[in-house]
């Protein structure tokens, strides 16, 4: 079971808490959206990265205090390397990291 | 004005006052109890705006709680850390008709909400030498007394529910607070786990 | 009658003053407190305690640990039975039954060893190459085939006992309670740092409980140990917890141990305490000081009862003080082999000799046991061993010069002990667990631990990294407990690491994977590599010449290091003798990954008392007794326990449900409504977010008014719906479905969060803030007249989709006028403390005008006759409004909401999609099946075109007919058609119509 560190609660059992998705998915506009191929629009809608690696991800402290907040998590070890806020960018990390 | 008798606390019908006076409170390791009716009122702002801060102390006369899962008190009322821009303020029963509207009058003019709570959730009380036994078959936060204290709450997961945890002394006393729906469960949950620490009910 | 013809006169750490009785295949024997059921066997001199999984080989004790292959017993009778537990775990009690397994009629006499005797015809990949062709048929084949190799029997009765689990946290676990694991605790203890120390056995103390010379600090071991003990007991954040196992090492420091805290009192002393405990442990620092296991060496009919690790024959003498009389032979490939010799001397049992592997070894512990007049043979091997249901004898035979065969000067040794040491594999399950790797060590000749993982913190010490010398084990553990505690900020003293003097230094091992005979491995003799499986040298040679060289291949094909040992004692020989196979290096063959459990575990520990009714919380709305004490029939919605229907004496379903149809539509009625999610929203960008997450205008909405709404997927599909109503302002109430609350409540707070964090809003869940009960019917309007002085009702005063605050039986209420059936209808909201109140006053004086009481189903009926969705039921994720026939709700001036662009995918905007519509049956009796498949075209058999599926089917007494709502393709444009709906041997035509069927001009809805 993971230990995450809610960047507002402080560190707790994965049990509280929900996975989201991929994260810094930015929504598009309705003046880009309306510009968008439907293949444009299934990039934003559908695909998703699955990397064997660093990925950064979205959860939300469920049993929490019910934030949002993101994380850096590599896929193989489950190490978390990074846990932020929302709105703050993605940290620096080489995500070639095995 | 509503009777006594019209208004039912979640878990009147496991008969609690009638086995409060089955005593044992003096041997038992846990005194499991409910405490109903309490006034839980929820308030949303931005802690980081005397406004806001400056507006529920005037109300309640209890500075709102910055700390992560800390509580303020002063005299009856309580405010209780929920999140970075929510809590509870927690008093005896019977006050949200008037701390509601006070409180929306205080915050006129801010971005800040507003609403009672006070009916959704029951508190059950568990105290004594085995308290912590009891809540560690079913939490997984780590209560020893030099990580959580009086003082301290979290919300997490008990059993299979949704709770807010807070230790209010150290014999140690906690109140669990939970959404009415589930306090039959919870209650039930945590009687059969408690009687293999020697129980009693609270009045 | 306490009779133990091998139990030595003097010794062990058994109680002698308490003998124990116990029974073993129904025949009765005694042992004492402190006896293992395998020690207590040895004792007696029973050495057949089993047969093999597959050849019925009799097989005896091998080990005296976790990793026992052979001694696999049912324990104990009726509901309490449990298979396939190892002899060598069970501590003994008075009265256990204990029954050998996998033998029929008897362990003596056994039908199944024919198995042995066709073993020719059944080599490694016998199943899997005769049974899986023709494919269909080993559905056939499979129960024989389960039946012939089964080993012990389940009860079949419920499991009595109550099971216990609980979280625990700590600063450092340490797994193991030997030399090392002790030494860690002490160090880590004495600083304040919280510690749990674990041992699956049920004393503390390890490998330091066999030893019958060593000491530490100037003590005898075992005293070392006791005041170890001592020390620790009385350190107040210090959990020591024997007998129990740490089975699995998760993420982050979560080790799961499963306490076994009654079991060794036997089946009835377990009234006040749970028969095991699991817990589930968050440690910042693991400490595995889970020692090593011995290998036993591969040699010729190497499973004959008699046959043992030297180990655990020198913890049998020195713990258990059972191996009197015995005469012993011990073949090794290293020194440590000789401490067993040394002991059992010392303890009075026979050594005839050592056979050792080695040429010329001259280590000080060789030195010691020729000096007591042991024979060393050095340079020599066994090379067939005597005895079929118990060892007789040895063959002992010269190595040749390159020590892969023998010389035939062969020499007889009578014995009915055969010890074999191939030296030591670190006990790294844990490790590897971790998904951390192993690495080869070519000093030991065994995998040791390698680097941690990231984002695990633990750390091997002692014999759990190759390390086995006792003073290196206690300077190891001292040091990871100072380190561990001082890493953490604990400050204090951690005393002096134990000391050991004048330890004998030993010489390094020869590895030798299969021990040679005089005849080519797989002619006559049998060298057993896993025990359990029954796997020998000559499977591995075949998964080789047929291609199987992976671990995995070899894994798979052999079924070598499956079951419950997991391999403990052969994975090694395994990939050591395949790497010779294949003349590469034993790593390159690729090593084991271990996962949990390390020893099997109870299931009911993971349950704990969660079971029955604490399986699942059972939601309870405020009126709940109420429908208990009036004959509800429940039905659950997600945790919610709902009324399905409230049944009068002699009243089938069918007719409650048609009976309480019939009143919503003539009189009055009353529904509880409570689980409906709500959501209390109020912020200046309140009315601006609703735009946002529902497809229709929210702007213009006027506080007290009411407006239903469909929320998307940014997919464009419907994903919930519900009514929200304007309290002021910048203050709205939301409802929800009863299943999607949670979900809508998540899904606003990401886009509020995540992606419009300026937006000025706040949501809270006020689902349980309000109970809520519906009125429904003509009625309902003079029946709420009379309780109310504060409300006027009349539709000019309070309209259609508007909200009223007021008082109702003398307690405040908000009632919303908003209606799921289509009749004139009041949602009364009230406090949960007031809801019985209402409620009972409510049913008083309603009594007059037959109020009914209505459950969920009559309440989709009442809603399908109206051809109102339910999210969820008529949509399935893959539904659009326009597939609703919803286009009303879509707001054509609005730019922005989620789901919008979706909607003009090439794919969402086909005419052709499905679509909801209504079906008749031409037999107005005939219900459809939910779920039902729909068809164009009946063909005589499957498959056909299958171009829809009934949604919602009912028997509408309003209509006086069965009434069905369906997802049909294209089906807005077949209306009028004949579709076909096949069942099992008959097929049901039915008319497609408009998804409506009651009151199609919507007039009832004033009353």
């Amino acid at each position: 079971m993971f230990l995450i560190t809610c960047p507002y609660c402080g560190a707790r059992d994965e049990h509280e808490f929900g996975y989201g998705h991929e994260a810094h998915i930015v929504r598009p506009t309705p003046a880009e959206y309306e510009q968008m191929s439907d293949a444009e629009w299934a990039q934003y809608l559908f695909m998703r990265k699955n990397p064997k690696g660093v990925h950064f991800e979205r959860w939300v402290h469920t049993k929490g205090c019910r934030r949002w907040f993101n994380v850096a998590r590599h896929t193989v070890t489950h190490e978390i390397l990074a846990v932020y806020e929302m709105g703050k960018p993605a940290p620096q990390i080489d995500t070639e990291k095995k | 004005m509503v009777e006594a008798y019209q208004r039912r606390s979640a878990l009147n019908h496991f008969g609690l006052a009638a086995r409060a006076n089955q005593g044992g409170h003096a041997t038992a390791g846990v005194i499991l109890g409910e405490s109903a009716h309490r006034t839980i009122i929820n308030i949303r702002g931005d802690a980081n705006d005397a406004a806001f801060t400056n507006a529920v102390k005037s109300v309640t006369g209890v500075d709102v709680p910055t700390k992560a899962n800390t509580v303020n008190k002063a005299g009856e009322v309580s405010i209780l850390w929920l999140g970075p821009d929510e809590w509870w303020v927690v008093t005896t029963p019977d006050r949200s008709d008037e701390l509601v509207p006070a409180l929306r009058q205080a915050f006129q003019g801010q971005h800040a909400a507003v609403i009672d709570v006070s009916e959704s959730r029951t508190v059950i009380t568990i105290s004594g030498a085995k308290a912590r036994d009891v809540l560690a078959r079913g939490i997984s936060l780590d209560l020893h007394p030099q990580v959580f204290g009086p003082g301290q709450c979290a919300q997490t997961g008990m059993s299979k529910c949704n709770v807010l945890l807070h230790q209010t002394d150290d014999k140690p006393s906690y109140d669990i607070y939970v959404l009415k729906s589930f306090s039959d469960y919870l209650w039930q949950w945590t009687e059969k786990i408690a009687t293999n620490f020697g129980l009693a009910i609270g009045a | 009658m306490t009779a133990q013809k091998n139990r030595l006169g003097q010794g062990g750490r058994i109680d002698r003053t308490k003998p124990l009785r116990f029974t073993f295949d129904g025949k009765i024997y005694y042992g004492y407190q402190g006896d293992t059921l395998a020690s207590a066997l040895l004792a007696n001199g029973v050495t057949l305690v089993g047969r093999s999984f597959k050849y019925h080989r009799p097989r005896g004790i091998l080990s005296a640990g976790a990793e026992e292959p052979n001694a696999l017993i049912q324990l104990g009778l009726g509901d309490r039975t449990e298979p396939n537990l190892r002899a060598t775990q069970i501590e003994l009690y008075d009265g256990l039954v204990a029954e050998s397994q996998n033998r029929w009629p008897s362990l003596t006499t056994d039908f199944g060893a024919a198995n042995s005797v066709i073993q020719k015809f059944i080599p490694s990949g016998f199943y899997y190459k005769t049974f899986m062709w023709p494919a269909k048929a080993w559905m056939f084949y499979e129960k024989f085939i389960r039946q012939a190799a089964g080993l012990g029997k389940g009860p079949t009765e419920q499991d009595p006992d109550r099971y216990d689990k609980l979280y625990a946290s700590c600063d450092l676990l340490i797994i193991g309670a030997g030399p090392s694991g002790l030494a860690t605790a002490l160090a880590a203890g004495r600083t304040g740092a919280r510690v749990i120390l674990v041992d699956e056995q049920q004393e503390l103390g390890g490998s330091l409980l066999s030893e019958r010379t060593a000491e530490i600090d100037g003590k005898a071991a075992a005293d070392w140990v006791a005041a170890a003990v001592a020390e620790l007991t009385a350190m107040p954040d210090v959990t020591l917890l024997s007998r129990t196992v740490a089975w699995a090492y998760y993420d982050h420091n979560s080790v799961s141990l499963m306490e076994r805290v009654t079991d060794h009192l036997g089946p009835v002393a377990g009234a006040n305490q749970p028969r095991q405990r699991l817990w589930r442990v968050r440690a910042k620092e693991v400490i595995l000081a889970t020692g090593a296991i011995e290998r036993p060496l591969v040699y010729s009919d190497n499973d004959r009862p008699g046959c043992m690790l030297a180990s655990a024959a020198r913890t049998y003498a020195n713990r258990y003080g059972s191996m009197r009389g015995q005469r012993a032979v011990i073949m090794t490939n290293n020194d440590g082999a000789y401490r067993t010799a040394l002991d059992l001397t010392d303890a009075g049992v026979t050594v005839f000799a050592v056979v050792d592997l080695r040429s010329n070894p001259q280590g000080e512990l060789v030195k010691a046991a020729r000096a007591k007049g042991i024979e060393i043979i050095a340079g020599h091997a066994i090379t067939g061993v005597k005895g079929k249901l118990a060892v007789t004898g040895v063959d002992v035979m010269p190595l040749t010069a390159d020590g892969k065969g023998v010389t035939s000067a062969s020499r007889h040794i009578h014995c009915d002990l055969v010890l074999s040491s191939g030296g030591w594999q670190p006990t790294v399950h844990l490790h590897s667990q971790t998904r951390a790797k192993v690495v080869w060590s070519d000093d030991i000749q065994a995998f040791v631990p390698g680097d941690k993982l990231p984002g695990q913190n633990n750390r091997s010490i002692g014999g759990a990294h190759g390390v086995f010398r006792l003073a290196d084990c206690l300077a190891e553990g001292h040091a990871a407990g100072s380190e561990g505690a001082a890493k953490l900020g604990f400050g204090g003293q951690s005393g002096q690491a134990p000391t050991v003097s004048d330890e004998p230094a030993e010489e390094a091992l020869l590895p030798v994977w299969i021990v040679p005979s005089d005849k080519p491995v797989g002619q006559g003799g049998k060298h057993f590599v896993d025990y359990q499986n029954d796997v020998t040298a000559a499977d591995v040679m075949l998964a080789h010449r047929e291609g199987y060289r992976s671990v995995e291949h070899l894994k798979r094909y052999t079924t070598m290091g499956m079951a419950t040992d997991q391999g403990k004692t052969s994975n090694v020989n395994a990939l050591a003798i395949m790497a010779g196979l294949r003349n590469v290096e034993i790593p390159s063959v690729g090593t084991t990954t271990f996962r949990p459990p390390y020893t099997p575990v109870t299931l009911g520990t993971f349950s704990g008392i969660d079971k029955g009714d604490f399986l699942d919380p059972i939601r309870k709305t405020a009126m709940h007794q109420w429908h208990e004490q009036h004959g509800a029939v429940f039905e659950c919605v997600g945790q919610w326990h709902r009324p399905y229907y409230y049944p009068k004496p002699g009243e089938s379903m069918h007719d409650a449900v048609n009976r309480e149809v019939k009143a919503a539509r003539t009189g009055v009625t009353i529904v509880d409504a409570t689980t409906l999610g709500k959501i209390d929203i109020q912020g200046p960008d309140a009315a601006w977010f609703l735009n946002m997450v529902y497809t229709n205008a929210w702007t213009k909405l006027e506080p007290g008014r009411c407006r239903y709404g469909l929320m998307l997927g940014e997919d464009g599909m419907v994903f919930d719906d519900g009514v929200t109503s304007r309290i002021s302002e910048n203050h709205f109430h939301m409802t929800t479905t009863t299943g999607g609350a949670p979900r809508v409540m998540s899904w606003l707070e990401e886009w509020h969060q995540c992606e419009w964090p300026d937006k000025k809003v706040y949501f809270t869940s006020v689902t349980e803030q309000w109970s809520v009960m519906a009125l429904n019917g003509p009625l309902s309007r003079k029946l709420l007249e009379e309780l109310t002085t504060d409300i006027p009702l009349d539709d000019d005063s309070f309209p259609f989709m508007s909200f009223k605050d007021g008082h109702l039986a003398g307690v405040p209420v908000r009632i919303f006028r908003i209606s799921f059936t289509g009749e004139l209808a009041f949602e009364v909201n009230c406090k949960p403390s007031h809801a019985l109140h209402i409620w009972r006053a409510l049913m008083q004086a309603g009594e007059k005008y037959d109020i009914t009481p209505y459950g969920t189903e009559a309440m989709h009926v009442l809603r399908a006759e109206k051809g109102f969705i339910i999210v969820g039921q008529e949509t399935d994720g893959t539904i659009t409004p326009y597939d609703l026939g919803m286009g009303w709700i879509m707001a054509k001036s609005k730019t922005d909401f989620l789901g919008r662009r979706s909607l003009t995918r090439e794919d969402t905007k086909r005419p052709d999609r499905k679509h909801l519509v209504g079906l008749l049956t031409d037999n107005p009796n005939e219900v459809l099946l939910e779920g039902g498949q729909i068809v164009a075209h009946v063909k005589d058999k499957p498959p056909m075109d299958m171009i829809g599926h009934v949604t919602s089917s009912y028997y509408s007494p309003n209509c006086n007919r069965s009434i069905a709502l369906a997802l049909v393709k294209n089906g807005r444009n077949r209306m009028g058609e004949t579709v076909y709906l096949p069942y099992e041997g008959k097929v049901i035509p039915a008319r497609i119509t408009e998804p409506k069927f009651f009151d199609l001009e919507g007039k009832r809805i004033n009353g």
